[in-house]
């Protein structure tokens, strides 16, 4: 094993990681938690954020050099692809999911997929099949800190993650903890029918719950799309993974979708750096760790684990 | 007299299984109404009902002389023709379902929050919480803790609160007694006769603990397999030969 500046390193770049599969793990926990179902498109909502960000990115900065307006742009971006995809999320939802929703539990899943297909199809016929590239709103040259054996090194990149990545939990964990509309949200997705008792309307809260983990896949997008390609399929992969992390995390749990991302994102780095393994075994090693976790926790780190009570 | 609630010969089914096969039902502005019946008998289905939970296959319920829910057949299951539960709720009518239905993973606060979603006004919400936790002391001490951590009394108690938070009119209790020492049944009754009488709120009671609920009430009704078999004043029910044997164990 390393020294600790290794190790920490390390921890920082897992972090990074994991931050980017908790943004997106939240958006299936947060559907599930509602209305039981696994929404498998989120993982192309993702990839539409990252285009329309991408799109919106260029067109704000044109051929002006880099300069502290790009990073302004990005912002810009961010923020409209955030909110386009808050939309798409509940336009989906009210032509593909809500018609279904006093069908067997089989037809929304398979509705889902079917969307997953249209909008990555549709990415590849609209934007073609050549993947682009997000640039870099800043110089991402790495800062050191520390110097000889003790430096460890973290790009800009890495940091825009991590604070917006914390930045959008905090502000999620307190609408949903504080506000009228996020108890009302924990309400519905803890026994609907008693929610609507109090007169809460569970269409207004579905919608809203799509909105949200919509937007959050879409910041996730664009945050991805700054180190690795943007096109048609980007999203399948990370969303698998994403989802995965939820499920370990407890699906229908807001902090362990959280817990869940940042400890895949944590596997996939220690099991690489301190381990030795090979860089393509490890999604292996990561999803076996989950797998065990699973076995001795079946639903999951935070998931409750108990019976209906009569 | 005016009916505050008026249930006209409804019918609900679930599948091929009959529930209630023509119920009519009627309560009176102020009192208290309670329907006894053994399990399965179709009461949390007549409740539910009320609250638009439950479509109806025929007849109809109205409220302060609107209709609120109608039949609409046996094959629009599921597009029956009544107001959305919230609606029905927002109008003033608050239902205590069967086993509480408190939101365990919330704290007490948080549950009477929810309680009064449709208030937007925030200091009357601060101000009903406070008189909820004059009214029932021991949810002003446990106001913070997750309901789970409740004991089934408390429970009962921080549900009738919750309801009573939407200030209705009517108020629907589903076996408020269910599961609980008797001196908690009493407690709890005795607090729904505060409700009514000082509160004028209009009280719908469902009860497999007969005698207590027909102290409690003005009006009685028997419930049998989907069909009310007796109707009369409470005091009338607590003395009929037929009411004492099958009901009241004597
Ligand atoms: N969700 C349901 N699906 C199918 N049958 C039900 C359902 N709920 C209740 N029933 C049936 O309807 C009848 C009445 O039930 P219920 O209204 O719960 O009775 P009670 O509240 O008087 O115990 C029972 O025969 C019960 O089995
Ligand atoms: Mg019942």
């Amino acid at each position: 094993m390393g020294s600790v500046s290794e190790f920490f390193q390390h921890f920082l770049n897992g972090l990074t990681l994991g931050g980017i599969y908790a943004l997106i793990a939240l958006g299936y926990t947060m559907v599930y938690g509602i209305l039981k179902f696994i929404n498998f498109a989120h993982g192309d909502i993702l990839m539409v954020g990252a285009y329309i960000g991408l799109f919106i990115f260029d067109f704000l900065r044109g051929d002006k050099p880099l300069s502290a307006w790009w990073f302004v742009a990005f912002m810009i971006a961010m923020l409209c692809s955030m909110v386009f995809c808050g939309l798409l999320g509940m336009f989906i939802e009210k032509v593909a999911y809500k018609p279904l929703r006093k069908a067997t539990r089989l037809a929304p899943l398979l509705s889902a997929i079917g969307v997953s297909f249209v909008l990555s199809n549709l990415a590849a016929w609209l934007f073609g099949t050549q993947s682009r590239k997000l640039e870099y709103p800043f110089d991402n040259t790495p800062i050191v800190i520390g110097s000889g054996s003790n430096a460890v090194s973290i790009t800009p990149h890495q940091i825009l993650i991590l604070v917006a990545s914390a930045l959008m939990m905090l502000i999620l964990k307190l609408f949903v903890d504080k506000s009228r509309m996020g108890k009302a949200m924990r309400a519905t997705s803890l026994d609907q029918d008693t929610a609507k008792l109090m007169g809460i309307k569970s269409d207004h809260v579905i919608s809203l719950t799509f909105a949200i983990g919509s937007a959050l896949a879409a910041c996730g997008g664009m945050l991805i799309a700054l180190d690795f390609k943007v096109y048609a399929t980007m999203g399948t992969m990370v969303g698998l993974k994403a989802f995965v992390a939820a499920v370990v995390g407890g699906i229908g749990n807001i902090s362990g979708a959280m817990l869940g991302g940042l400890l895949l994102g944590l596997l996939e780095t220690f099991g690489v750096a301190l381990l030795g393994i090979p860089q393509g075994y490890k999604d292996a090693i990561a999803f076996g760790v989950l797998i065990l976790i699973l076995l001795f926790k079946p639903d999951g780190l935070l998931g409750k684990n108990e019976k209906e009570k009569v | 007299m005016s009916s505050l609630l008026s249930i006209d010969d409804i019918q609900v089914s679930y599948g091929n299984i009959k529930a209630l096969k023509g119920v009519s039902i009627d309560a009176q502005e102020g009192q208290i109404v309670c329907l006894i019946g053994a399990n399965g008998a179709g009461k949390s289905t007549l409740l539910r009902s009320i609250v638009g939970l439950e479509p109806l296959v025929s007849g109809q319920i109205s409220y302060s002389d609107s209709v609120i829910a109608q039949g609409h057949g046996e094959h629009h299951r599921g597009h029956a023709n009544c107001l959305p539960t919230e609606q029905i709720c927002s109008l003033g009518i608050a239902l205590v379902p069967e086993g509480r239905r408190v939101f365990a993973d919330m704290t007490v606060e948080e549950n009477l929050d929810m309680g009064a979603f449709l208030v937007k006004d925030k200091s009357e919400i601060l101000k009903r919480k406070s008189e909820m936790y004059d009214f029932f002391p021991i949810l002003g001490q446990r106001r913070k803790q997750k309901t789970r951590s409740l004991s089934g009394g408390e429970q009962q108690m921080m549900a009738i609160a919750r309801a009573l938070m939407s200030s209705p009119h009517l108020l629907l209790l589903d076996e408020p007694g269910l599961g609980l020492a008797p001196l908690v049944v009493q407690d709890i009754f005795s607090k729904i006769s505060i409700i009514n009488k000082e509160n004028k709120v209009t009280v719908f009671l469902v009860e497999q603990n007969a005698r207590m609920a027909l102290r409690a009430a003005d009006d009685g009704y028997v419930m049998e397999n989907g069909l009310i078999v007796l109707s009369d004043k409470a005091s009338a029910l607590l003395a009929n030969p037929k009411v004492k044997s099958a009901y009241l164990g004597q």
